[in-house]
């Protein structure tokens, strides 16, 4: 136990006396938790529209006025041609173009019926594609209006039937309680794993881990003074970024267990460090080390469900979800912190973690060899 | 010298890596207290040879014994009773020389009144009292390396494995860096030592000359000498060498 005291008293010194690290692990997860909320947001505003209206009627004016009040469009250009419209695609200063028909308003006042237009620059999909649905959605309500004005001759309130949903654990769609959880997740393990496989590969491309390899130090004392720090800083991280400013700057109150959730960040470390670990035997440079760290992380980030959802991945991808520890913590923290689930809800999570910690560990100290 | 406590005996050791054979059945014997010089051209074999020595590194045959204990079978334990100083600088840079001394002192299992008092005496005999609360970084490489050899014989070892400790050092702190092997020896610790300077070859008691990863000849300096009709030892080592068929780099 004394040798670990003073592996402990060693690294610490060395964590708190870098400079250039000490920012990147307190300051950087903080700045991130405040920008990266904002930005990562589902909800498509500000798709923009260019208008062709060869017929210029009341109605084509009421119908464009209806467009741009909706708030999801931006009224981006207004041509004479679909050819000068299409240029505004081509110069992405336009997402869709909107052509209205000469004849417009008298063909739907005397034939009841008249085409229309849409082209939509498909190469940013989501947003073409929700700009689509938006803007048939948009004309079909202009549809209705005119048919009941057409028929009464005034607008009258059409007797129907409305379903109403309600949106349970985030009432108001607020992006941002979805968001923060998830996002504080991908700090502490960016936090976690990259420190840790790049203290270890530093070790080793100093020199010094040789004079280590010589002491009569027990491996286990070693690995343990290795992730015994990083787990400390994993928790202080968590801590700030939990209450600091998911609860005080975005006001998300977790409706579970706060022990539960420490529980599980407490066992998510293990095996996240055990992953970095895992790295640093397989690097000799930071280099390298920085190179997969960054490889795994980006597949960690992107097939977690964090932004996109699990149910709607193909099956294969699901398969490496499934692997993927990050995918695990996320839901737990959406589930205990949104959904106040406790721990008969996460215990199949608490399972598939605990695995991970024995697999990796396992694997980082069998393949950590003092004698090569 | 007497042959009396025989502390490192190797038989035929070889490590090959693939095809290469990088020590090539090495067999020789290190007496208690000796200084010992591990002689040869860059690429001979002698690093590789050293760290299978110091159980960093496994060797694919032969046999040896350090300290008495087996390199196969009781590496951790032959790692209690040596000391180690690689070509790479390796104290940490961030700490402070006391820190360095506290940290190596510690993971040896120094008791930790013997811990300070030791502590005490290597700053003074190096005379760093005004530089114990500076970082190892901020020292000269001179400096630096005295440290290093002083940590690793903090724990009073039976031999201390030394790999080129003097490179890229200037003559003055060779040659006090050398008082320290001296003192060292006198007190009973087996020095083990590579170089490429070769008036430190005169320094040691018997040396050892590898080529191509054999050990081409062995006797104390002024022997070999006599043996190769040589002034120097550097003519010694050029006339071993020049037969060498490895490229040296």
């Amino acid at each position: 136990m004394r040798v670990l005291k003073y592996l402990l008293v060693k690294e610490f010194k060395q964590i708190f006396r870098n400079k250039a690290l000490l920012p990147v692990i307190f300051v950087m997860p903080v700045i991130q938790l405040l920008i990266m909320p904002l930005a990562a947001d589902y909800e498509i505003k500000n798709i923009n529209i260019s208008v062709v209206d060869h017929d210029r009627s009341p109605y084509s004016r009421a119908l464009i006025s209806k467009i741009t009040a909706s708030g999801y469009f931006k009224l981006a250009d207004y041509s004479n041609s679909f050819k000068e419209a299409f240029t505004q695609i081509e110069r992405d200063q336009s997402d869709l173009i909107l052509e209205i028909p000469r004849g417009f308003e008298s063909n739907l006042t005397r034939e009841g019926r008249q085409k229309l237009f849409i082209a939509v620059n498909a190469i940013n999909g989501t947003k073409a594609g929700l700009g689509g649905n938006y803007l048939s959605a948009i004309i079909a309500s202009f549809n209705k209006d005119i048919i009941t004005l057409y028929q009464t001759g005034k607008p009258i309130k059409q007797p129907s039937i409305q379903a109403t949903v309600i949106n349970w654990f985030n009432p108001y769609l607020n992006y941002q309680f979805f968001m923060v959880p998830a996002i504080l997740v991908i700090l502490v393990t960016m936090v976690g794993a990259y420190m840790c496989a790049l203290n270890i590969v530093k070790e080793k491309e100093v020199g010094t881990i040789e004079q280590i390899n010589v002491t009569p130090i027990k491996k286990h004392h070693y690995i343990l003074g290795k992730l015994i720090p990083f787990w400390i800083i994993g928790m202080v991280v968590f801590t700030i970024g939990f209450f600091g400013i998911s609860w005080l700057v975005y006001g998300i109150i977790p409706l579970g267990s706060l022990a539960l959730l420490y529980s599980y960040l407490a066992l998510y470390l293990v095996a996240l460090l055990g992953f970095g670990l895992l790295l640093s035997t397989y690097a000799e440079t930071q280099q390298q080390a920085m190179s997969l760290a960054f490889f795994f992380m980006l597949i960690f980030i992107l097939m977690s469900g964090l932004f996109t959802p699990i149910e709607s991945m193909p099956a294969w991808a699901k398969v490496i979800a499934a692997f993927n520890p990050v995918t695990y913590f996320v839901e737990v923290m959406r589930m205990v912190v949104l959904k106040g689930s406790g721990l008969v809800n996460i215990q199949y999570h608490f399972l598939v973690m605990g695995l991970f910690a024995i697999v990796f560990n396992t694997w980082a100290i069998l393949s950590y060899q003092k004698t090569s | 010298m007497s042959n009396t406590n025989i502390v490192i005996a190797t038989k035929k050791l070889t490590k090959q890596f693939g095809d290469f054979t990088a020590v090539d059945a090495i067999t020789f014997e290190v007496y208690q207290g000796e200084i010992f010089g591990f002689l040869g051209a860059n690429g001979a074999g002698k690093t590789t040879a050293m760290r299978m020595l110091c159980g960093l590194s496994k060797p694919t045959s032969g046999e040896a014994t350090i300290a008495g204990f087996d390199i196969y079978k009781e590496t951790e334990r032959i790692k209690t009773k040596i000391g180690y100083m690689s070509q790479k600088f390796s104290l940490y840079e961030d700490l402070t020389i006391i820190e360095n001394i506290n940290f190596f002192g510690g993971i040896y299992g120094l008791p930790k009144a013997a811990l300070k008092t030791r502590t005490e005496q290597l700053i003074h005999r190096l005379g760093l009292e005004a530089e114990a609360n500076k970082l190892v970084g901020d020292l000269p490489l001179g400096w630096k390396q005295k440290l290093a050899f002083s940590v690793a014989i903090l724990h009073e070892p039976s031999i201390v494995f030394l790999d080129e400790p003097t490179g890229g050092v200037d003559p003055i702190t060779r040659r006090q860096f050398w008082d320290l092997i001296y003192q060292a020896a006198e007190s009973g610790i087996t020095i083990f030592v590579t170089t490429h300077y070769m008036d430190e070859a005169e320094y040691c008691n018997r040396v050892s000359m590898m080529v191509d990863g054999v050990i081409a000849a062995l006797d104390t300096p002024t022997n070999l000498k006599k043996q190769f009709n040589a002034q120097t030892m550097d003519e010694v080592f050029h006339e071993l060498a020049r037969g060498a068929k490895r490229k040296s780099d």
